[in-house]
Formats: C-alpha cells, sequence, structure tokens
C-alpha cells in the first residue's frame, strides 16, 4: 500500500497536462489504482472519448484538458537523470512507450506486484499485546516480540499473529443454551453457569500443539466442573467459601490438564456466576428460606415476651418489697389502711346494696340497672353520621 | 528483449523447466502437520511424525509418481453421543465423555481407517463401549465421584490399545458431563429434592417454635423465682397485699366505667369486715 501511495504523490507532481497517449496500457481497468482515483471523476471531468484513466485526479480538470499523468509519463521524465529501474522488464530501452506494442510493461507491473507482496510479507508490524510464530519452510523457528519485525518473503517464511497478553473468557453454558444441571456429590442437581477467563502462555504450544485449542478450553472447563461440583454438597455449592473452593479446584484441574495437553493456555481465573437450585424445584427453596425467617420470627417475639414477663417480675417484686419495708414498721396500722383504701376505691365506684335484716327480700333495681347500660349505644350509632356528614 | 531471447533460448526454457519440476516435486510440510508419501497408492515414506526422525520443512518427491497426503499432527478431538449408563445398582445416568487422541503413525492410519475423520468413527463405539463396561461396574455415587480418576484411566487404556491399531495414541478420556436422563429419573431426583427441602422447612419452624417455648418458660421460671423471692420473705403479708391487688383488678372495669360508675352491684351483709364500724360498734 505504502508504494502505491508513493506513486500517487509522483504522479501528483508530474501532471505537466501531458495529452494522454490513446493506447494505455491500463485501458479501463480502473479498479488496478486506489479508491481515490475512480473511474467516475474520470468519465465527468474528461468527458472526452478517450479511454479512461485510472491515474487522472479528480476534480482539477474543468478545462476539458487532462493534466494527468501516465506510468509512461513518469518513466519519460525520470528516464534520463532518475535513478534507473534496477533492470526490470522495461530493460534499458527508455523508449520503449513510444513502440506501439503497449504490452511490453506487463513485466513491469508483475514484477511491482511481485515487489509489494515480498514487502507485505517480510514486514510485520507487531501490536504490544501480540506476537508472532514465524515458520520457516513449515518449521517452527522463532517467536517474534511486539514491534517492528522482518522476515524472509512468503513462500520462505510465514507468520502467524495472535494476541497473547488479552484474557478471553469463555461463558458456560453459552448464553443461547438453556439452564445446564450439574449433579452434586448428595445426588442433587444445582443450575450453574460460570466464567472460564485464560490467555495464551505459550503461542507456540498454542498453535501446534491442539488442533481445536479455543473448544478444548470449553471442554476441559466442562469436565473440571463437574468434577469439582461432584466432590461438594448442594449446599456447599451455595455458600460463598463453598463457591470459592469450586472455584479454585475448577481452575487447578483444568490447568492441570491443559499443560498435560500442552495447549500453551493459562487459565486466568473460573468465576461462578450463578449457583441456583434448578427452576423446577426454586419454590421448595425458597421455602426454606421462608422457615428460617419464621423461625428467627418465633424466636424474637419469645424473647420480647421474657423480657417483658421478667422486667414485670421485678417491678411487682421490687414494689412488694417497697410496700413491705413500711409494714414492718408498723404493720397493723399498715394492714389497716391498705384495707380501707382498697375497700374505698372499689366500693366507691360500685353500686352498693346493705341488706340489713333477716328476712328482708332485696329490691334488685334492674330496670335501672338496664338503663344505665343503653346510653353508651345512641352515642357511638350518633357519632358515625356525623363523621360520614363532614 | 528480443536480442535477449535470441541469445539465450534455451537458457531460458532450462529454467523455466527447473522451475516447473521444483513446483511438482517440492513440497512444504508445516510444524502441525505430518506428511505421509504416497507411491502409486502405496505409503512409502512419512515426515515429521511425531516419533519419526524428519521434521517439518521443504521436501522432495518424484513428481507424478508420488503424492503427498498431508495429516494434522496436533492433538485432535474425539466427542462421543450422549450415552446411557446403567450403574450397577441399576440407576441410570447420562454420560457425555471425550479423549483426546493424536496420529502418530500415519502410515498405519492411512492404510486402516483412510482420513482421520475414519480413525474418529473407528474409535468413538469403542470409547462408548469401554465407557460403558467401565462405569457400570461401579455403584451411582462411585460414578459420580470418587473412583472416577481410576475409571477413566482404565477406559484410556482399553481405548488406547485400540486406537494403536488405528496409528492413532490416546492422551486422555475425560467425563465431561454426567445428567440424569431426563424423564422419570430427573423427575423423581426433583421430587426427591422437594421433599427434601420441605422437611428442612418443616424441621426449621419446628426448631423456631420450641426455642421459642423454651425462651417463654425460661422468662416465666425466672419471673417465678424472682416472686418467690420477693414474697416469701412474709407470705402472710404477701396473702393480704395481693388480695388488695386483686380486688382492685377485680372492680377495676367497673372504676372506669363509662360514665365513671361501675356497673358491678355489691350485695354487702351488715356483718362484713368493713362495715363493722358501721353501726358504731367497736
Amino acid at each position: 500500500m505504502q508504494i502505491f501511495d508513493r506513486l500517487k504523490e509522483r504522479f501528483g507532481m508530474s501532471g505537466s497536462g501531458l495529452a494522454m497517449a490513446d493506447k494505455n496500457p491500463w485501458g479501463g481497468s480502473g479498479s488496478k489504482g486506489d479508491g481515490e482515483s475512480s473511474s467516475g471523476d474520470n468519465s465527468e471531468g474528461g468527458g472526452s472519448d478517450g479511454p479512461r484513466n485510472p491515474w487522472l485526479p479528480g476534480g482539477g480538470s474543468g478545462d476539458g484538458k487532462r493534466r494527468s499523468a501516465s506510468i509512461e509519463d513518469i518513466f519519460k521524465n525520470r528516464g534520463p537523470e532518475g535513478p534507473n529501474r534496477g533492470g526490470s522488464g522495461g530493460g534499458p530501452n527508455f523508449r520503449m512507450p513510444e513502440r506501439p506494442g503497449g504490452g511490453s510493461w506487463l513485466p513491469i507491473i508483475i514484477a511491482l506486484i511481485v515487489l509489494v507482496g515480498l514487502a507485505l510479507t517480510s514486514m510485520h508490524l507487531i501490536q504490544p499485546k501480540e506476537k508472532g510464530v514465524v515458520k520457516t519452510l513449515g518449521a517452527y523457528t522463532r517467536t517474534l516480540d511486539s514491534g517492528l519485525n522482518f522476515t524472509f518473503p512468503y513462500p520462505i517464511e510465514t507468520v502467524e499473529i495472535e494476541d497473547v497478553e488479552g484474557v478471553r473468557a469463555v461463558n458456560i453454558p453459552a448464553s443461547g443454551d438453556s439452564a445446564k444441571l450439574i449433579l452434586t456429590g448428595d445426588q442433587n442437581l444445582v443450575d450453574l453457569s460460570y466464567i472460564v477467563r485464560w490467555r495464551i502462555n505459550d503461542l507456540a504450544d498454542f498453535k501446534f500443539q491442539l488442533a481445536e485449542p479455543i473448544e478444548t478450553v470449553g471442554e476441559v472447563a466442562e469436565a473440571a466442573m463437574r468434577a469439582s461440583v461432584a466432590e461438594k454438597t448442594l449446599d456447599a455449592t451455595f455458600t460463598g467459601a463453598g463457591r470459592a473452593e469450586i472455584q479454585q479446584a475448577v481452575r487447578e484441574r483444568m490447568q492441570e490438564t491443559l499443560d498435560a495437553y500442552r495447549a500453551g493456555i493459562q487459565v486466568v481465573g473460573v468465576e461462578i456466576a450463578k449457583a441456583d437450585p434448578p427452576s423446577e424445584v426454586v419454590d421448595a427453596f425458597r421455602d426454606v428460606s421462608v422457615a428460617e425467617q419464621n423461625a428467627d420470627a418465633a424466636r424474637n417475639l419469645a424473647r420480647g415476651y421474657a423480657q417483658q414477663t421478667i422486667a414485670g417480675a421485678e417491678g411487682e417484686a421490687e414494689a412488694f418489697d417497697k410496700v413491705y419495708e413500711q409494714y414492718r414498721l408498723a404493720p397493723e396500722v399498715t394492714r389497716q389502711r391498705l384495707y380501707y383504701e382498697t375497700m374505698e376505691r372499689v366500693l366507691g365506684q360500685t353500686d352498693k346494696t346493705i341488706v340489713e335484716a333477716e328476712g328482708v327480700t332485696p329490691y334488685l333495681p334492674l330496670p335501672e340497672l338496664r338503663r344505665r347500660a343503653t346510653p353508651p349505644a345512641p352515642i357511638t350509632a350518633q357519632a358515625q353520621p356525623t363523621e360520614q356528614g363532614q | 528483449m528480443e536480442a535477449l531471447w535470441n541469445n539465450y533460448r534455451w537458457a531460458i526454457i532450462l529454467v523455466g523447466l527447473l522451475i516447473i519440476g521444483l513446483m511438482m516435486s517440492a513440497y512444504i510440510v508445516n510444524e502441525e502437520e505430518q506428511a505421509v508419501v504416497v507411491r502409486t497408492g502405496e505409503p512409502v515414506r512419512t515426515v515429521n511424525t511425531p516419533n519419526g526422525v524428519t521434521g517439518p520443512g521443504l521436501y522432495f518427491r518424484v513428481p507424478l509418481i508420488e503424492s503427498v497426503r498431508k495429516i494434522e499432527k496436533r492433538v485432535l478431538d474425539l466427542e462421543m453421543t450422549d450415552e446411557e449408563v446403567l450403574s450397577n445398582d441399576q440407576q441410570r445416568l447420562l454420560v457425555n465423555a471425550y479423549a483426546r487422541f493424536r496420529i502418530v503413525d500415519p502410515q498405519r492410519m492411512i492404510e486402516r481407517a483412510g482420513t482421520t475423520e475414519g480413525v474418529r468413527v473407528a474409535l468413538e463405539p469403542i470409547l462408548n463401549s469401554a465407557l460403558r463396561q467401565e462405569l457400570g461396574r461401579r455403584t451411582f455415587a462411585a460414578m459420580l465421584t470418587a473412583e472416577r480418576g481410576n475409571a477413566l484411566a482404565n477406559v484410556k487404556v482399553n481405548l488406547d490399545r485400540e486406537a494403536r491399531q488405528y496409528g492413532a495414541e490416546v492422551i486422555d478420556v475425560q467425563i465431561k458431563r454426567t445428567d440424569l436422563p431426563s424423564g422419570r429419573p430427573l423427575e423423581s431426583a426433583f421430587q426427591r429434592m422437594e421433599s427434601d427441602r420441605e422437611r428442612e422447612a418443616r424441621t426449621i419452624r419446628a426448631q423456631g417454635t420450641r426455642d421459642a417455648r423454651i425462651i417463654r418458660a425460661e422468662a416465666d421460671a425466672e419471673a417465678a423465682r424472682i416472686f418467690a423471692n420477693a414474697f416469701g420473705k412474709d407470705a402472710g403479708f404477701y396473702d393480704f397485699y395481693r388480695a388488695m391487688q386483686s380486688y382492685d383488678e377485680t372492680f377495676r372495669k367497673a372504676r372506669e366505667g363509662e360514665n365513671g360508675r361501675g356497673e358491678s352491684s355489691i350485695i354487702l351483709s351488715p356483718d362484713n369486715e368493713y362495715l363493722q364500724q358501721f353501726r358504731g360498734r367497736r
């Protein structure tokens, strides 16, 4: 690409307004140039019946006169004083364009393409996160670090570049999949989803040891996870500590297996994203936590009752103690006083009937009692309508 | 140009032929592949096999007579289909395993299996039956956990023995999944889990009730102790004191009645203790 850019610059400098030769070696193949000088520009600006020139700069041809340069112009201009084009197909004969045989430029074009190809396959700009493996005639020879690197061109050396620093994540089960149930050690099922994060440890191993390294990570993860969960009880998979243990076990197991495969992969971490009971039985599990709360509530209520009871008892006992202290100082008088005070309170508020002599039938004022019992009812009955009326 | 052609015609033709010949006879074996050279249908030599002496690189063959077949050298994946395995306590388990293998003798592989795909096809039923056989000897619980590694080592040995006949080497066998088959076994597992949880919930509730009762009873006992401690000092006075409180309490409703008057009626005999002074008696 850089070479094309450079060519374009040169064309711009040498735009001497020479008329195009009728026989343009580029023919109508506008796609051979780069995108900027599209053939649409040509037909618009040129407006002539000449062949399309892919190298024509767009927009600068309002007067209908072509200010373009062909590849022949360049070589013509450069010919005498510029450096020799290095023995390619054109040979020493710079009068070539004037010959009717335009096809004679073909070798130069082929040479250019080959040169570009060689440049592209021998220069490798490797990003900081990346590394590249070099195969010399198919055999792995070295690993390229980041930066600009040079190798022999294509058929001799090939380079495969891979991001080695970036941590990749695998979701299991994959987001589209339905829940995958895993059997626990106590033969229960748990709905588990987790993320495995890994990166390339050794690029050569990663490239040359496993045919499908990325799929392998997923499979190894699944095997390790199921083996680890099978060592735990269902309840342990729900607790934080149990989960941490599972994560650790899976990571170690995976690393061991991948190292045995010489996969060149390092497992950075395994995180359990979700560990739930299967949806079919989730209600029963919820009921357990509800039961726990119920039990706690019952205990709390009982504790409240206990505090109240004991405080009450203490108060009562304390009150008795105080009175008893006074009573001991003057037992008889205190006793009498308490008795009369109580009787006053009790009898002062109640209806009393004293039956004087035997044989007298007391009259119980039952209608009066009833009358006294009724008044409250109308009062409440009246209160409601007024409230509604407001 | 024409002069060049005229002067060096034979040289150019010779170079051209050489290039064409080179292209027909040279071949590159990559790091990740191994190659078998087949001469008229018969494998004659190998390049870059895992245990061979030759490495990857540029090699030559006799054009037209010899052809080159390239075979994956890296570790390949053999995945089995879900297989229902019966444990020796008659429980069903859906098992899914995978094996990792590598072609170590490509010449034999080409003769016996043709392609790596052929090796897979040949090995898969063997893996299935080896696994079924090995796991079928164990109990359901053992299938899940403890002897897993042991069983898999046996499966690996069995499978490897078979794989050698196809020029392959088995590196590892792992159980990827052990699931309960859908339908009855899965449903009964759910039922068991559900009843398990119900039992747990019930136990927790009962424990809560038990704890609550104990807490209340302890409080009651403590209150009784406090009362006994205080009142035991003078049982006679307590009887009187408490009786007074009790009267107050019993007629409280009356005292706090609607119009300040109680609804209770008390019929007193003049002989009543309270009224003993009523007649000025002394």
